[in-house]
């Protein structure tokens, strides 16, 4: 949903925290991007945007921390920051000063599937970005002492965005009760006690082991053409030597039997919260056919203030402050499809549960209605024009398609399969996954208020 | 304006760590086009026909800062009702119409500018101009409507009064603007955002929302002539003149002091500050570099450098010039665990002083001109960037040649200016810190950390 959402300012904070929940969905027909892929099985993505004479450039690993050993969560973003302690090309913290003595944006990012380096520079200095990637791609040099200095950032950083969060703890809480048996459970910066643990060796390993060209998706988005990249891409990528990758076998999720309730309680809370979170179907896993009505699902019943849990709820119900849903269906294994929202101060958060199960119940024994899913399908597929604005949404969703068993194909047909949805299937989408058994229920409380509020 | 170019410095630069380059790209320029309508109202306007959108950003001059005492929060509660029903569109009327439309219409209020921004697919250009016109020149104020953004904005304020960042920015600006509008909360309070009648939401979008305090940017797949008659039907229906409004000068108090505010969470959240310079400084090149190389450069700064690469005692720590109309601040913030805190705080201080004694290294000023003079252009990739960037420099005065002249104003600034500039801008002893936590815990506090 790119720009479709008109951001008050006294939502903002919480479109933040649902952030997670509400990513953007894969845009198509619009980036036309040309593909290759070099010798050693680098897949090579590259998206023609010729406004300014810039590019962003971006290297995926199709390794994520779902994929860490048990007892190693958070060693796929440790070993995103320690990225960037250097080679012995380009030692200590060479490479940042390179990126930014050439006017180059950069930073990384660590998700469940995957993990992401990026600059944005001007098109003439690419190449001093791909020799500096390609570099640390083969020769990260890692220190013991290195280590011991980035746990601290590490720490700090769950603590900044977790520890110190309330709703954001309770959001770890609940993905840890959603999924009973897959890695999807554990935060993707991991627990803290097992980050105290991780050493330069578990590092060196998971690298080792992870990162290597046939392993990593190249995307490049701006000015230039596939024509102009590809001998970049081979003297810089090409020549690194494929290696064999252990295949990314994840325990799954069992059959799930009863629902769940997490309740935290916290005297650094005032605003009650509450959502409800279900297993759903990926593009990649699950009875994935829903995957594109529960997209049209999530924004009809969330997407914005005419969607009919805002309307039911914050306008009519004049319950809430805040209602929506959010989905994201770019994932290897199963995802989750959430229903939130925050209760007026005057209102408490029982009162918004029974409105918000009343809707689900409506929505279950009437189904959806034509004029609403054409509203939807019209408002989603607007988001992929909205999408080729700028350099970043396309390189993000290209690459995550890529590292989630989707295709780029997939990604170009999304609104056409988006304009395809019917009615029928987003019912039965819907049917299929809010379940209750399949879910959990979160509900965060101010410490006065009792373990479960005024129930 | 000029793409970055491989200057002599740079090519300096790049011969030292023995690169190949790729051919430099041609140059190519954002042209801007003053617009002036019919009517005699003024646009800037980036035409970029390659995507069918366009971005409008719109900025009046007057906000919070300018709320009556006991109703603060009046301009944010505007900015949340403007698209809540206008004209004859009830407020879900109006968020259909853009709903359906897949227009993106918002508004923003600060302490000095009420901002608003659409973002519309071409071919539904001239309703999304008109929803525009309904919200500025018709806005309804429905009770319905009234009420229920007043009880979001409780239910915001609410969540705000325990957010750590909240508490601790809070805390730092009342003390610094103690009876000066700058210290009041922009959404005010609960209190006062009750206290706001229908009757003061009218009075604001009558009295402040005017022609002679308004700039706007257009970007994306428009002409000339096709908006010049748009910025007649749009703002036409404006007053020409706002009401006269008077926010006095303030220079911030800051004594130097630390503020704890006890809270059971694991890491300290800091803020801190000191007085800085106004957008019309002579010196704010200057300035701007030396913040560069204390704390505003991501990666590559000495807060950074020293707290986190060297000790690992922050994820997030930076510094910023926040030139506000009428005052100017250099802040900075940090999150950091409880236990050493107090150190983080030290360092801090320790750098604040060694940049004023030293001022930056002759490598340092190179960078930074490198940096800001190469990234800036990369912030021009997107419609709505180009149109907030072509606000500000409306806003700041600074001339439609300045995206021509930025990079010549920053290579311009030499090291004997930062050093002055830095002994001028930086006093550690009035460097006042706001710190959010257990700031002298030395075990864990309840509920993590370690």
């Amino acid at each position: 949903m790119f720009g479709l959402r008109v951001l008050r300012q006294c939502q903002l904070a919480v479109w933040a925290v649902l952030a997670l929940v509400v990513t953007a969905p894969a845009v198509a027909g619009v980036f036309n991007p040309e593909v290759f892929t070099l010798a050693n099985g680098m897949q090579v993505v590259v998206i023609p945007n010729h406004r300014i004479p810039a590019v962003t450039h971006m290297v995926w690993y199709k390794i994520g921390a779902a994929d860490e050993a048990a007892g190693k969560s958070g060693i796929a973003h440790f070993l995103e920051h320690l990225m960037f302690k250097g080679t012995e090309n380009a030692p200590g913290g060479t490479f940042s000063e390179l990126v930014a003595r050439n006017g180059g944006r950069e930073n990384a990012f660590t998700t469940q599937d995957a993990t992401g380096y990026y600059q944005s520079v001007a098109v003439d200095r690419l190449e001093v970005m791909m020799r500096l990637e390609a570099d640390r791609m083969i020769n990260l040099a890692i220190t013991e002492e290195e280590v011991e200095t980035e746990r601290g950032v590490v720490l700090e950083e769950r603590r900044a965005r977790i520890d110190n969060d309330p709703e954001e703890l309770l959001e770890e809480q609940v993905r840890a009760a959603l999924y009973l048996n897959h890695p999807y459970g554990r935060p993707i910066i991991g627990w803290e006690h097992e980050i105290e643990n991780l050493s330069a060796a578990d590092a060196r390993d998971f690298y080792r082991r992870y990162y290597a060209p046939n392993n990593a998706i190249l995307v490049v988005a701006g000015d230039i053409t596939a024509a102009q990249l590809r001998p970049l891409a081979e003297k810089y990528y090409g020549v690194i030597p494929a290696r064999e990758i252990p295949p990314r076998i994840r325990p799954q999720e069992p059959v799930q039997h009863a629902h769940r309730r997490v309740v935290l309680t916290s005297a650094q809370v005032r605003q009650p919260a509450w959502s409800r979170r279900f297993l759903a179907p990926s593009y990649n896993a699950g009875v994935s056919e829903h995957a594109y009505a529960l997209e049209v699902l999530a924004e009809l019943l969330g997407g914005g203030t005419t969607s009919r849990l805002y309307r039911a709820l914050v306008v009519e119900g004049r319950l809430a402050a805040v209602a929506g849903a959010g989905y994201s269906p770019d994932k290897l294994d199963l995802s989750s499809f959430v229903l939130y929202g925050r209760p007026r101060p005057d209102t408490d958060v029982a009162a918004l549960e029974t409105a918000m199960e009343a809707e689900i119940a409506r929505l279950l024994d009437h189904g959806v209605g034509t004029e609403e899913v054409e509203r939807a399908k019209k408002r989603l597929q607007a988001g992929a024009v909205y999408a080729r604005d700028g350099l970043q949404a396309g390189a993000r969703v290209l690459g995550m398609a890529l590292a989630t068993g989707s295709t780029v194909a997939d990604v170009e047909a999304w609104p056409e399969r988006i304009a395809a949805v019917t009615v029928d299937q987003v019912n039965a989408a819907a049917r299929a996954v809010l379940r209750a058994d399949h879910a959990v229920t979160g509900v965060l409380l101010p410490e006065e208020s009792g373990p479960e509020g005024r129930r | 304006m000029n793409i970055p170019r491989r200057g002599p410095f740079a090519r300096a630069v790049l011969a030292a760590v023995a690169l190949a380059l790729v051919a430099v790209a041609p140059a190519r320029a954002v042209t801007i086009d003053r617009v002036v309508s019919p009517g005699g109202i003024e646009a800037w306007l980036v035409e970029d026909r390659t995507i069918p959108i366009i971005a409008v950003e719109i900025a009046f001059r007057g906000a919070a800062a300018l709320d009556p005492a006991g109703k603060e929060g009046l301009a944010g509660m505007v900015s949340g009702l403007l698209d809540e029903g206008a004209g004859e569109l009830d407020s879900q009327a109006f968020q259909e119409r853009l709903n359906d439309l897949a227009i993106s219409l918002g508004f923003d209020a600060g302490l000095d500018i009420f901002i608003g921004s659409l973002k519309t697919l071409s071919e539904n250009r001239d309703q999304a101009f008109e929803l525009l016109r309904l919200a500025l020149t018709a806005p309804r104020f429905d009770p319905d409507a009234v009420e229920r953004i007043r009880s979001q904005i409780s239910a915001y304020l609410e969540r705000q009064a325990e957010d750590p960042g909240h508490i601790a920015a809070r805390t730092w600006w009342e003390a610094a603007f103690p009876g000066h509008p700058y210290g009041r909360p922009v959404n005010g309070t609960t209190n006062s955002v009750a206290a706001i009648t229908t009757e003061d939401l009218h009075a604001f979008a009558a009295r402040r929302l005017a022609r002679d305090r308004l700039v706007i940017a257009v970007v994306g797949d428009i002409s000339a002539d096709e908006l010049a008659p748009l910025l007649d039907a749009t703002f036409g229906g404006l007053p020409e003149v706002a009401a006269p409004a008077e926010v006095a000068e303030a220079a911030p108090e800051t004594t130097g002091a630390v503020t704890v505010v006890p809270r059971d969470i694991p890491q300290s959240v800091v803020v801190f500050g000191q007085a800085g310079l106004k957008r019309d400084d002579p010196d704010w090149y200057g300035a701007y570099v030396v913040n560069y190389v204390l704390g505003g450069g991501g990666f590559s700064s000495r807060f950074y450098a020293e707290l986190r690469e060297k000790r690992g005692l922050a994820y997030s720590v930076y510094s910023y010039l926040d030139p506000l109309d009428h005052a100017g601040l250099i802040l900075g913030g940090i999150g950091t665990r409880n236990d050493r805190a107090l150190e983080s705080l030290e360092l801090i201080r320790a750098e604040w002083r060694r940049m004023r004694e030293d001022g930056p290294t002759a490598q340092e000023l190179a960078d930074a001109k490198a940096f800001l003079t190469g990234s800036f252009p990369l912030r021009l990739d997107r419609t709505d960037r180009i149109a907030g960037i072509l606000v500000s420099i409306q806003l700041d005065d600074l001339g439609i040649d300045y995206l021509d002249r930025r990079a010549a104003l920053i290579e311009a600034v030499s090291l004997e200016d930062v050093r002055r500039i830095a002994k001028r801008l930086l006093d550690p002893d009035a460097l006042t810190f706001v710190v959010v936590g257990r700031p002298d815990a030395a075990g864990a506090p309840p509920g993590g950390g370690s």
